[in-house]
């Protein structure tokens, strides 16, 4: 198990660690002094999955925020990485700059020639400065664009990785043109006769997250969030208080379970138990086969079908009459 | 402690208090001048000192843009409330009930149809009084049924917004309704027709990352505030003071983002112009005689 990087322990966390660092020790002790440890640490191992068993299976949509969040959770690139052959970045909105918090290029899933789009968080300080934690500027909003009908044109399905807290808030972005970037990104993504699967591996954070979330699929890992406003910015608004986060958690409806049962979403991907960081290759396993499931799916689909049936599915979103009286 | 301020005093505040509230005057926001409210409402809600535009209610807007100030209003459909239960200091639903009491619209949004310049067409407005504009499930549905229409019909799509973003009451769906509501709009563009989306005070968040920036034409109107994040959030996040002007109509079209901004009389003169022009169509200038203003 992959314990080394944790470095931050959520506070529901601590028992799990408790029990991570005996084993630890054990192991460390057992090395020098040549004593036979194995049943102490196989009895400490059951115990170990047992309690994560249990946290994990009941976690509150506050604690899901925060493993969904977590800074040793599986990032974009590890996706991309892992998942894509061939993968060839690609830079640029050919109006003014490149942006590295949006991911974009080309590659091969499974053999398929795809277009890969995503936002990056970085996992050290200073990959996290490079791509702006992960919040995308216009200019990222515009390359994912032309990316678009780059695919569109040779027929190429579209895989985005989503992973924000959400679109650049600055002067710089506002002026030039951040809301319009937006909305022509989601336009594109209603426009193209290529299938979209967008996957949301982290934390979908509004606008930023949906202009590349318009998909015919979108699949969501078990302890992820995607909301129209952070927790954060939620209580602040509407309960004033900074103190209310857990309050607006649970309000706002933001886990993928909640989505699911909205119809907001089409999967929920199970992630390794004890969370996505505690066994980052599993999950990005999971994540390709769900990924090539729905492909496959969809490439069965013409290409009129195709763009048809993801503007059908998003004009019907949250169109639920009312029961006539 | 003397007689003065036990007696005369307390009856005077009484009288000057009651006076404004009883919605006789009107202090312009902008430059603080105290406006006469039948002759602001004569001015079109219009400062008479700074020329600064006030929010206008929508019965008002609409009569201001069709022809003869005729149109009819289009029923939408009843959906779901509260579709997530939601509750912060006050229960969702009990805040729609004092805002339909406050308003007497059922949500933040208007459709009609009428005859600009003798051309049919639908105008899709938001209402900021009701809960600020916020876009929600009905909001969306809104803007889809007059998309519809304007398909249906072969007429040209107008919307008026006025909103400070998505419903956070409804959670996902009001962000849902960001793709929903651009899925709208492309649909009514794909077809041909004209789409000509009309930014009011404020256009911000949701609405202006979703269908309010994707007009064919986009009007702004004359000072309004048009943008993505909220001036005070992006002052937290860089920690500077903002530019001059920033974020306002103005600023927008400075930097490539509005086609026009125009004065709140002139924004039908400016309709008729652009909306005959897309579609290959003299309009009809007997209607035109009888401008607002």
């Amino acid at each position: 198990m992959n314990t080394s990087t944790n470095t931050l322990i959520l506070d529901f966390e601590k028992t799990i660690f408790e029990i991570e660092t005996k084993i630890e020790s054990l192991k460390y002790l057992a090395q020098d002094e040549n004593v036979d440890i194995s049943q102490e640490v196989t009895r400490l191992q059951h115990k170990l999955e047992k309690q994560m068993r249990a946290s994990y299976s009941n976690l509150s949509p506050w604690q899901k925020s925060q493993v969904a969040r977590h800074p040793s959770r599986p990032h974009c690139l590890d996706y991309v990485h892992a998942l894509i052959e061939d993968f060839t970045p690609l830079s640029g909105d050919r109006c003014f700059a490149d942006d590295e918090a949006m991911v974009g290029g080309i590659g091969r899933f499974q053999g398929v020639s795809v277009v890969v789009l995503g936002q990056e968080k970085g996992h050290d300080i200073e990959s996290r400065v490079r791509y702006n934690f992960g919040m995308a500027k216009p200019e990222g909003y515009r390359k994912a664009q032309r990316l678009m009908d780059m695919a569109n044109k040779f027929n190429m399905p579209v895989i985005a990785f989503v992973d924000t807290s959400g679109a650049f808030p600055g002067v710089e972005a506002e002026a030039r043109g951040q809301a319009e970037a937006i909305a022509s990104s989601i336009e594109k993504c209603l426009q193209i006769n290529v299938p979209i699967i967008s996957v949301v591996i982290g934390e979908g954070g509004s606008g930023g997250a949906i202009a590349i979330a318009t998909a015919n699929r979108v699949l969501m890992l078990e302890h992820s969030i995607y909301s129209v406003i952070s927790p954060e910015g939620c209580a602040s608004i509407l309960w004033r208080s900074a103190d209310k986060v857990k309050e607006a958690t649970e309000a706002l409806k933001l886990t993928a379970q909640d989505l699911r049962r909205l119809g907001v979403i089409d999967e929920i991907i199970a992630e390794p138990v004890g969370g996505a960081h505690r066994n980052p290759a599993q999950t990005i396993e999971r994540v390709g086969e769900c990924i090539a499931k729905h492909l496959k799916e969809l490439m069965a689909q013409s290409r009129d079908e195709i763009k048809k049936r993801r503007t059908e599915k998003f004009l019907r979103m949250g169109r639920h009459f009312a029961e006539s009286k | 402690m003397n007689w003065l301020s036990d007696f005369v005093r307390p009856k005077i505040k009484k009288i000057a208090t009651k006076d404004i509230a009883d919605n006789l005057w009107t202090k312009c926001p902008q430059c603080g001048k105290m406006l006469f409210n039948k002759e602001l409402e004569k001015n079109d809600f219009i400062c008479s000192g700074c020329d600064h535009h006030l929010r206008l209610p929508l019965d008002r807007r609409f009569s201001m843009l069709f022809d003869n100030g005729e149109y009819k209003l289009i029923t939408l459909p009843k959906l779901q409330e509260d579709p997530l239960n939601f509750k912060d200091s006050k229960k969702y639903t009990d805040r729609l009930r004092s805002y339909r009491k406050n308003t007497g619209n059922d949500d933040a949004i208007k459709v009609a149809q009428g005859e600009i310049g003798g051309i049919t067409c639908i105008i899709a407005a938001l209402d900021f009084g009701f809960m600020g504009g916020s876009m929600g499930t009905v909001v969306g549905e809104g803007i889809v049924k007059a998309g519809d229409i304007a398909v249906r019909g072969g007429y040209p799509l107008i919307t008026i917004a006025a909103s400070g973003g998505a419903r956070m009451q409804e959670g996902i769906l009001s962000l849902m309704q960001m793709a929903r509501t651009t899925a709208a709009v492309n649909m009514v563009k794909e077809k041909g027709l004209p789409f000509i989306s009309i930014m009011t005070d404020p256009t911000t968040g949701g609405v202006s990352a979703s269908f309010a920036m994707l007009g064919d034409v986009n009007i702004a109107e004359k000072g309004c505030v048009i943008g993505f994040a909220g001036a005070r959030v992006i002052e937290q996040t860089i920690r500077e003071k903002l530019p001059e002007g920033f974020q306002k109509a103005e600023y927008l079209k400075e930097h490539g983002m509005v086609d026009i901004v125009t004065r709140r009389p002139e924004m039908r003169k400016t309709l008729i112009r652009v909306i005959s022009i897309l579609t290959h169509r003299q309009p009809q200038i007997k209607q035109l005689a009888i401008e607002s203003k």
